[in-house]
């Protein structure tokens, strides 16, 4: 919808004048409207936070348990039994830093594609910009994420590792896995809408996909030939992001960061257009 | 006066394919099954078919008017009058297909009581959630929390979860919340139709109140009284056009006095002109109150009954009667018992007994059934009546949910006395 806002010098209570016709062709995104509601944003968040932590018995705790138990099982079967390289880095830490954000992508991935469906009274009954649902998913999951990270800090101590000066560039590489979850969330909340059965499909790609990321396993076991093609996966950048602000570990620079991160910035411009689109008509087919 | 809403040319069309979502993997099958049809000997047209019909509607037709400063303005028709696409245009939840809206201030809308409440979640929780979601700010909220909390009555449980609240509490929370947005123009699709009389008459009180601050209201009711209470101004939409707008009294009785129109008795005399083909041509159609003339209501049985003329003799014919709401949803499809008759008229008659529709306005459409799968004669429209609501004993004037409003028998008892929680005290 093409509203216009504008203030009218001429009344004498300067009043909001808005316009509403049919949008046509590609609209602009509006980033100023999007900002209006940030206070809509921020509640939204702290209610999924909230709502979560209420309705399950252990609690906060269930932001922990869920990587702990994660890295444990990776540690004995792909750190001890397959013996998966881990770059000098003792396994569980190394593959814990990396479940660290790719539990948050998954997690916003998942929630994102699913808050315009399951908001479906909201999208019906009043207006907001839709874009609103998924992005404060992306923003209720860094509590989870803060939350996992002291399990980190521990462990480094507990193995008696220090952080590098990396460590200053961690908030970017945060920022980084919020941009790659809101693009490819963006994409999967437009077409959940569109189409029902992409909700079965999130949850089969959020587990294919963690393979194709190096979660368990380290990027140096990808033939060098090959790692470009690898470093087509956005969330290479995110993980070896991490390993690097927190535990020092290098990767080439084009195949393991630019090339990821120059795709989370292709998927997440399209995921706005393409969500901007649909955008008009969630109200009339949800 | 300056107008504050200007509406020109408005329309809307809804694609009746595009209003249920569809499975990618359909989609794709299909692609791929026109695809096979193209490539091989398959029958393309097989593709064709399972292409649904893309039945186009307009929910609003070139609509115009303009609202001034002040006006409080009810909005009347018929259910699929277009009222809720209009006040869903103008709260930007859907978008026009042409047409422009400008309007100026803040536009608030309640389209429901409640919207985004979570029941999980306190009532002082929900105070704040609810009000960011309609539109107001934190400082706006905190401003006006306690005027909430002192208007809803339910200070003693603004720390319960709202799950715990009866639903006359949880109403009258969210109808606090919402009774203090501030915008200019506030538009109301009747949520006044909940909680007890006296909640409802405050509630009316409060939008007086908004009206006589300058602000304009909009509001949608099927509640006739609550309408001429309210508005100065009415506005009829009927099939998506504006039928007439103007002093609420007038328009309101233009209103009832029009929709008492419907079709009770059609005949047709002649049996080379009536509808029909070689097989079977229609006589008559009728419906007949078992107790009289007068209005139908929801309580009163009534026969429908069908005449028609039967060139097959030796067959064995059945009436097939599908009854359709105003929304065009079948309410139920009800056949005779197959029957072989010689040459001449015969009459079937179907009697839906009291106490089984809900109010509204129906239509009855039938086909002629022939060895019971194939159907020889199909007529829509055959007879329109409407079903009236009856006084209520309870003080609550919404429009009944239910395609329809059977009553059931109900089997209460008291089976002890629980241990309650501070929560239930006020359920009853």
């Amino acid at each position: 919808m093409n509203v216009k806002t504008d203030l009218s010098p001429l009344a004498a209570v300067p009043r909001r004048k808005t316009v509403i016709v049919p949008s046509k062709g590609w609209i602009s995104l509006n980033l100023k409207e999007i900002w209006s509601y940030r206070e809509l944003l921020g509640i939204l968040a702290w209610r999924d936070v909230s709502v979560r932590y209420k309705q399950s018995i252990v609690g906060i705790g269930w932001a922990i348990i869920q990587p702990v138990m994660t890295m444990i099982i990776f540690t004995i079967i792909f750190g001890k039994f397959a013996k998966l390289p881990s770059d000098g880095i003792p396994y569980p830490v190394f593959t814990y830093c990396a479940l660290l954000p790719w539990n948050y992508f998954a997690r916003s991935l998942g929630d994102s594609s699913d808050s315009l469906v399951g908001s479906a009274h909201l999208v019906t009954k009043i207006y907001f910009p839709r874009i609103i649902l998924p992005v404060s998913k992306v923003f209720a999951g860094l509590i989870d994420l803060s939350i996992a990270f002291i399990i980190l800090l521990g462990m480094m101590a507990w193995y008696r590792m220090v952080p590098t000066v990396g460590i200053v560039l961690l908030p970017v590489f945060i920022v980084i896995a919020m941009l790659a979850a809101l693009g490819v969330g963006l994409w999967f909340t437009a077409l959940n809408v569109l189409y029902r059965d992409v909700k079965f499909v999130v949850p089969f790609l959020i587990q294919f996909w963690m393979y194709a990321s190096p979660v368990a396993y380290s990027t140096s076991i990808i033939p060098d030939r090959w790692k470009w093609v690898y470093g087509l996966n956005p969330m290479v950048g995110v993980v070896e992001g991490f390993r690097w602000a927190l535990l020092g570990k290098t990767a080439p620079l084009i195949s393991m960061f630019l090339i990821p991160i120059l795709m989370i910035f292709v998927v997440l411009i399209s995921g706005l257009y393409f969500f901007k689109r649909m955008e008009k008509t969630f109200a009339d087919i949800i | 006066m300056r107008p504050v809403i200007t509406i020109e040319s408005l329309s809307k069309k809804y694609r009746l394919g595009q209003t249920h979502t569809d499975l990618l993997s359909e989609k794709i099958g299909n692609r791929l099954r026109k695809l096979a049809g193209k490539l091989g000997k398959g029958n393309p047209s097989d593709a064709q078919k399972t292409r649904p019909a893309e039945n186009e509607i307009w929910a609003l037709k070139d609509v115009n008017m303009e609202i001034h400063e002040g006006e409080v303005v009810g909005v009347i028709g018929r259910n699929g009058a277009g009222k809720s696409t209009l006040l869903k245009i103008l709260s930007r939840i859907t978008e026009p297909t042409s047409g422009r809206v400008t309007y100026e201030g803040r536009v608030g809308s309640l389209l429901e009581v409640g919207t985004g409440f979570h029941h999980e979640l306190t009532g002082r929780e929900n105070i704040y959630l609810n009000g960011a979601i309609l539109g107001m700010t934190k400082t706006e909220i905190n401003r006006k929390f306690d005027e909430i909390v002192s208007f809803s009555e339910i200070e003693r449980f603004l720390d319960t979860p709202v799950k715990r609240y009866s639903s006359g509490m949880y109403v009258r929370l969210a109808f606090a919340v919402a009774a203090h947005l501030e915008p200019e123009i506030l538009i109301v699709d009747e949520v006044l139709a909940v909680g007890d009389a006296a909640f409802q008459k405050k509630c009316l009180g409060k939008m007086q109140d908004v009206s006589s601050g300058g602000r304009t209201v909009l509001f949608v009711s099927h509640n006739m009284t609550a309408v001429k209470e309210l508005c100065n101004r009415a506005i009829w939409l009927d099939g998506g056009c504006l039928v007439n707008s103007g002093k609420t009294d007038a328009i309101v009785t233009q209103y009832l006095h029009e929709n008492a129109r419907s079709i009770h008795e059609q005949e047709w005399p002649n049996r080379d002109t009536a509808p029909g083909n070689d097989k079977v041509r229609l006589r008559r159609a009728s419906l007949a109150m078992e107790d009289g003339g007068g209005p139908i209501s929801i309580r009163t049985p009534v026969q429908i009954e069908i005449e028609y003329w039967n060139a097959l003799p030796g067959a064995e014919l059945l009436v097939s009667l599908y009854l359709y709401n105003i929304d065009g949803t079948c309410v139920f499809n009800s056949d005779s018992s197959p029957c072989i008759y010689p040459s001449g008229v015969i009459r079937e008659i179907c009697h839906i007994p009291g106490n089984l529709l809900n109010d509204g306005t129906y239509r009855v459409a039938i086909t002629i059934v022939k060895d019971r799968f194939h159907g020889i004669y199909r007529l829509e429209d055959l007879l329109v009546f409407d079903v009236q609501d009856v006084e209520r004993e309870v003080h609550w004037y919404g429009k009944w949910d239910g395609v329809v409003r059977p009553e059931l028998d109900w089997t209460s008892e008291f089976i002890g006395q629980s241990r309650t929680d501070p929560g239930l005290a006020e359920r009853s």
